[in-house]
């Protein structure tokens, strides 16, 4: 396929989730993995190039246009966006889950030594986790995960991509801080 | 520390919010007296510690129970702590390592928490096209479709439960089936499938108390949101989604 690049880039264009390559081999009708990734790649290359106010993202397993965080606040103006309203607890909910997963209730209590019933409901219902199950123990307690929501939220190519948990000696001066 | 610098530290505390749990208690402590956590004062530390929980009571703030038990943990490595150590003992761990853990464990995924919170973030920083749809709610929901009322639920339960005869044909043992058998045998019948309808659910069902039981584990699978009930906004039929 000759005109492989303008194809790739109206799919792009058109979808409304991060398209993962299997997506447009399927769409295509090819087999040929490599081929796609060369486009996509020469694609994002263009737009950083030509300073176009979007990216091609690698977000959630897939790739999606994005516009430049430097557009932000424009976007922001348009869409009306509210500021995400995720509260310090939601947060700490949030990343055991992230870095702990398959996780249930109880574990995440342990850790945060606070009920967390409200926060994980949530966290649910804004589609951020997901439950994958029950494990097999007296109670029968749902297992959480995150969501591709959560990656696509929070710009990760996939939970590999999250930063390895810092040392608490490398932490040194660097506390976390008490007022977020 | 003397007691006007605590009063001042306790004013703070009421502009800051309450701490959320004791372990946050616990690590303010240890960053205001910038100690080491693997060398903590413990006895200054519980001292404060039950300071603050005194202050929380006085500002007739419920105290929860996982305060105290902290409390209560922190009072036993102090005591610990103060039996002599014999020579040939002195192997033994630190009884500070019991509190070491779990606040090394929390510290860390507090700094984790704060790395997610100052990642590039889709719908603020970055935008996706018409990204606003999926914006603040959960999964899409399903095309055609919208969430169904609690009255519109019990209306379609009584639809069902009058289709199934009052009077038994004859009297039988039958094998009553509990609300946890019933929810996995649902489980069964959704997977594979995007959704069934609600009369799908209560096929083959004889007795009133089957459609009970049925009824009661549907309820108990949207609560804790293994499926989502929806109705079809044109022809009104409820369907199970998988969660």
């Amino acid at each position: 396929m000759d005109n492989l690049k303008p194809i790739i880039e109206s799919l792009l264009f058109v979808s409304d989730e991060p398209l993962t390559i299997d997506k447009i081999k399927a769409v295509l009708e090819v087999e040929d993995r490599k081929a796609i990734r060369e486009v996509l790649e020469n694609l994002a290359r263009e737009y950083d190039d030509q300073h176009r106010a979007f990216f091609l993202s690698e977000v959630a397993g897939g790739y999606q246009l994005r516009t430049r965080p430097e557009y932000g606040e424009w976007a922001r103006k348009l869409k009306q966006a509210k500021p995400p309203r995720v509260s310090r607890a939601a947060l700490e909910t949030l990343a055991i889950i992230a870095y702990k997963q398959p996780v249930i209730r109880s574990d995440i209590e342990h850790l945060r030594g606070v009920d967390c019933g409200g926060v994980l409901h949530m966290l649910l219902e804004r589609g951020l986790i997901r439950t994958l199950g029950r494990k097999d123990i007296p109670g029968r307690p749902l297992i959480y995960g995150t969501s591709r929501r959560f990656l696509e939220m929070f710009d990760l190519k996939d939970l590999n991509n999250l930063p390895t948990l810092k040392d608490i000696q490398e932490l040194g001066e660097s506390w976390p801080n008490d007022s977020t | 520390m003397t007691e006007t610098t605590l009063q001042e530290t306790t004013y703070q505390v009421q502009i800051e919010d309450v701490f959320e749990g004791p372990m946050d208690l616990l690590v303010h402590l240890v960053q205001k007296n910038e100690v080491d956590i693997y060398d903590i004062p413990i006895a200054l530390i519980t001292e404060q510690y039950m300071q603050y929980l005194n202050v929380m009571k006085a500002m007739n703030i419920d105290v929860a129970g996982n305060f105290l038990l902290m409390a209560a943990t922190l009072a036993h490595i102090k005591s610990r702590m103060l039996l002599p150590v014999h020579e040939d003992e002195a192997e033994e761990e630190d009884p500070r390592m019991e509190l070491v853990r779990p606040l090394e464990e929390y510290l860390q995924l507090k700094c984790a928490a704060e790395d997610l919170a100052t990642r590039v973030r889709l719908d603020w920083d970055v935008f996706a096209r018409s990204a606003g749809e999926m914006d603040e709610s959960a999964a899409p929901e399903p095309e055609g479709f919208v969430k169904v009322s609690l009255f519109q639920l019990i209306d379609a339960f009584q639809r069902v439960i009058k289709r199934v005869s009052h009077e038994p044909f004859m009297n039988i043992t039958v094998d009553t089936i509990s609300v946890k058998a019933r929810i996995t045998e649902i489980v069964d019948l959704l997977e594979g499938k995007e959704s069934i309808t609600f009369e799908e659910l209560f096929e083959g069902h004889a007795t009133r108390g089957e459609v009970i039981v049925t009824f009661l584990a549907l309820l108990e699978m949207a609560k804790s949101q293994v499926v989502r009930i929806m109705q079809h906004i044109e022809s009104g039929v409820i369907r199970i989604f998988n969660g």
